[in-house]
């Protein structure tokens, strides 16, 4: 198992603190106003049957004098659908990025507690605004190594706060010497979503508070063949493989069983020092692809080694990529066979 | 000359018509385009003794001979990499007739594109295959490159960062083919012709191409005819001679995604085909009248127009400037209005139209014509024809 070095611990921290000084985020307006529909659909599928939530005439007789919501729907509300758009300042979201960025890809929610001030009725419209409230690490857990990220929503209509929820989650790095399987551990909760988990991004919204990190597994994997397996051995290690010819020297990417200018059959393989331009790029906006949000920036990046490598162009706004940006190489872990490279701004001092 | 110059012609063209939901199987629309064409050609089923078609045309040769009651089959082929296929199954029909291997050949591609598997969506399967092409979509599939107008985003990028095109430069394409689908009944947008400003509000796809900068998606089928010249005299229509026919692969080849080679702003297998078509057919660029360049994603008809020689390199962007691609210009482009007009048939619509503008009998006729070019898909190995008048 790997520890977290001081200094990743404290860009962590310093992340933690600047998303927390934001405060809230914007408020966000539910889609639909509190509904009967959704109240009848809900209660259905959580077996709730009592009537004050469906039946008008039992409510009025109650001490609400009419159909009032179950509470514990809040989220409900304010959920964004199939497809959500998530807030540029969601702050959930923004910490689970550089908990991703550090390596920390897999999540597990572990408390979600929710505090009723009052029942909501038809018709009314709630927002929901969320901050962050603590992220603590790093911290060995048996899943591995991960931080407590705590956030709190309040849920409004209008200026009046009708629903909180203190909601935390472990962002953590696989421990690969560990035999709990990430996936196992989270469907032991059904609050519990984990980027092994093979659920795509829509179905963990119902469990976490804003969909953080898409899940990483949705992610087509690429094919490894004998030829190629050092390539992807090497991500799994950190190391950016570039196939050298064993008689020739020469270069080739992406890499294959003989080189084609001496006819070898000895490939090897050099360490690419990680650096390049961006030598063209794709934003992506539609249709969906699997494991990732729309847009996003995939860049063919082009190193001084004298080969061009693919692969997603993470941390920076999509307006703001050029042809000839530096970019360094990342590291993202998919799964315990498969980490993909990936790519970001060359950063100052780095 | 070389061989197959004037060999074989062709004689029929048919079509189902092209919709989003054409509610029958593509086997049916295989067998109705078939033997709608076999009809224009004044042939029967029990003439045909070969059929060709693309790898990825799910209606296998005999199961197409069954529905037709063709009785036996000399000559079977299918061509590979997508709508690279297109123009090489008239290919391998002309060389099955040129040496004998078969009498009536018929091409055939149908689908249902829209209604069932599309084409423009993920396909996570095609990555995952333990082949060759397999690995190969393993290096851009993973990554996040998963669709084909992302996979020509990358190429138009680099484009536009060498030469100085714009997105307008992309929208000139898309304005002249959907000006051209106006006046074709037969076209999906029949009477609904874009401006620029409409291409210009379109939504992003994959930056730098937008929704109107890629083709439609299409349920249909389009068969052809292909038989000897002299069979095909006396036919009843006027014969489209095969003047030439080539395949193209070039120098690190990919496909979709050859993207590793030293410039990224030509298609050489283009090129590939390029040179093979103005030697077999003897003419050059100055000798076409009309052009059918596959026109899936817009950008790939400049860099098509500077591969085929019709202007240098990096200037296909002044040459539609000049309106060079409309009716009653230089090289009037796709006037059935192309696959982002009429139908994305994987580019057999756009070799009928070449015929039919042969024969005279185009909506959008264009006057004089003696040779048309068209081409098969770009960013994959492809392939090209001239076709020709008699005499």
């Amino acid at each position: 198992m790997t520890s977290t070095a001081p200094s990743t611990t404290d860009a962590i921290n310093a992340a933690a603190r600047r998303i927390a000084a934001a405060g809230e985020s914007a408020p966000r307006p539910a889609r639909d106003p509190v509904n009967q529909p959704m109240v009848n659909n809900w209660v259905e599928a959580i077996g709730d049957r009592n009537p004050v939530y469906t039946d008008p005439e039992f409510a009025e007789t109650s001490v609400h004098g009419g159909i009032v919501a179950p509470p514990a729907m809040a989220q409900v509300w304010t959920m964004g659908g199939l497809h959500p758009q998530r807030a540029p300042d969601d702050p959930l979201h923004g910490m689970m990025a550089e908990l991703d960025a550090a390596g920390f890809t897999s999540v597990v929610a572990t408390n979600s507690e929710q505090t009723y001030h009052r029942y909501l009725r038809p018709g009314e419209h709630v927002s929901v605004t969320t901050r962050l409230e603590s992220v603590v690490g790093p911290k060995r857990t048996r899943l591995g190594e991960g931080w407590f990220v705590t956030t709190r929503s309040t849920w409004y209509v209008g200026d009046e706060a009708v629903t909180e929820m203190l909601f935390r989650v472990l962002k953590f790095r696989p421990s690969t010497a560990s035999t709990v399987s990430t996936s196992a551990s989270a469907g032991e909760s059904a609050s519990a979503v984990s980027t092994s988990a093979s659920a795509g991004g829509s179905t963990s919204e119902a469990s976490t508070l804003d969909n953080p990190a898409p899940p990483r597994a949705a992610v087509i994997k690429p094919v490894r063949s004998r030829d190629t397996a050092f390539f992807w051995d090497g991500t799994a290690a950190g190391e950016l493989r570039i196939q050298r010819c064993g008689a020739c020297g020469r270069l080739r990417h992406p890499p294959g069983p003989m080189c084609p200018a001496c006819g070898s059959t000895s490939p090897e393989y050099l360490v690419a020092a990680g650096r390049g331009e961006v030598y063209s790029y794709v934003v992506h906006h539609h249709p969906p692809m699997p494991g990732r949000e729309t847009p996003f920036v995939v860049a063919l990046v082009e190193l001084p080694e004298g080969v061009r490598v693919l692969g997603e162009l993470l941390d920076v706004p999509p307006d703001d990529v050029r042809v000839g940006m530096p970019v360094e190489v990342t590291f993202l872990p998919v799964d315990d066979d498969i980490t993909l490279p990936a790519w970001r701004p060359v950063r100052e001092g780095s | 000359m070389t061989g197959i110059n004037g060999a074989a012609a062709i004689a029929g063209i048919g079509a189902t018509e092209f919709s989003k939901d054409s509610g029958r199987s593509e086997l049916r629309l295989a067998a109705e385009c078939v033997r709608a064409a076999l009809a224009d050609a004044g042939l029967t089923p029990s003439d045909v003794d070969g059929l060709v078609t693309f790898t990825m045309d799910t209606n296998t040769e005999v199961a197409v001979a069954r529905e037709l009651g063709i009785p036996e089959l000399s000559f079977f082929s299918r061509i590979h990499y997508g709508g690279g296929a297109a123009c090489a199954t008239v290919q391998q029909a002309a060389m099955a007739v040129a040496t004998g291997m078969a009498e009536v050949v018929v091409c055939y591609r149908a689908f249902n594109e829209r209604s069932g598997q599309r084409f423009g969506r993920v396909q996570t399967a095609v990555a995952q295959q333990p082949t060759s092409s397999g690995v190969d979509n393993g290096w851009h599939y993973p990554m996040g490159l998963g669709t084909p107008a992302a996979m020509v985003a990358m190429f138009a990028r680099r484009y536009m960062h060498t030469y100085g095109a714009t997105s307008e430069d992309f929208g000139r394409v898309a304005v002249a083919d959907r000006r051209h689908a106006a006046t074709n009944p037969h076209a999906w947008f029949y009477g609904r012709p874009i401006t620029l400003a409409d291409h210009q509000a379109s939504r992003w796809i994959a930056e730098p191409l937008r929704l109107l900068d890629c083709c439609q998606e299409s349920d249909g089928g389009v068969a052809l005819v292909v038989t000897s010249a002299e069979r095909a005299r006396d036919l009843p229509h006027p014969p489209a001679l095969v003047r030439a026919a080539a395949q193209g692969s070039g120098a690190d080849q990919f496909v979709m995604t050859s993207y590793y080679r030293d410039d990224l702003t030509g298609l050489p297998e283009m090129g590939v085909v390029a040179r093979q078509l103005w030697a077999q057919a003897g003419i050059g660029p100055d000798d076409v009248q009309v052009g059918l360049l596959y026109d899936h994603f817009t950008p790939f008809v400049l860099v098509q127009l500077e591969e085929l020689g019709f202007c240098p390199r990096g200037e296909a962007r002044h040459f539609l400037a000049d309106g060079a691609i409309e009716l009653g210009g230089r090289l009037p482009l796709n006037p059935h209005g192309g696959q982002l007009g009429e139908a994305y048939i994987h580019g057999m619509n756009g070799i009928a139209e070449a015929v039919r503008q042969v024969r005279g009998s185009a909506v959008n006729q264009v006057d004089g014509v003696e040779h048309v070019l068209v081409t098969a898909g770009t960013g994959v190995p492809t392939s090209g024809l001239v076709l020709g008048r008699d005499g």
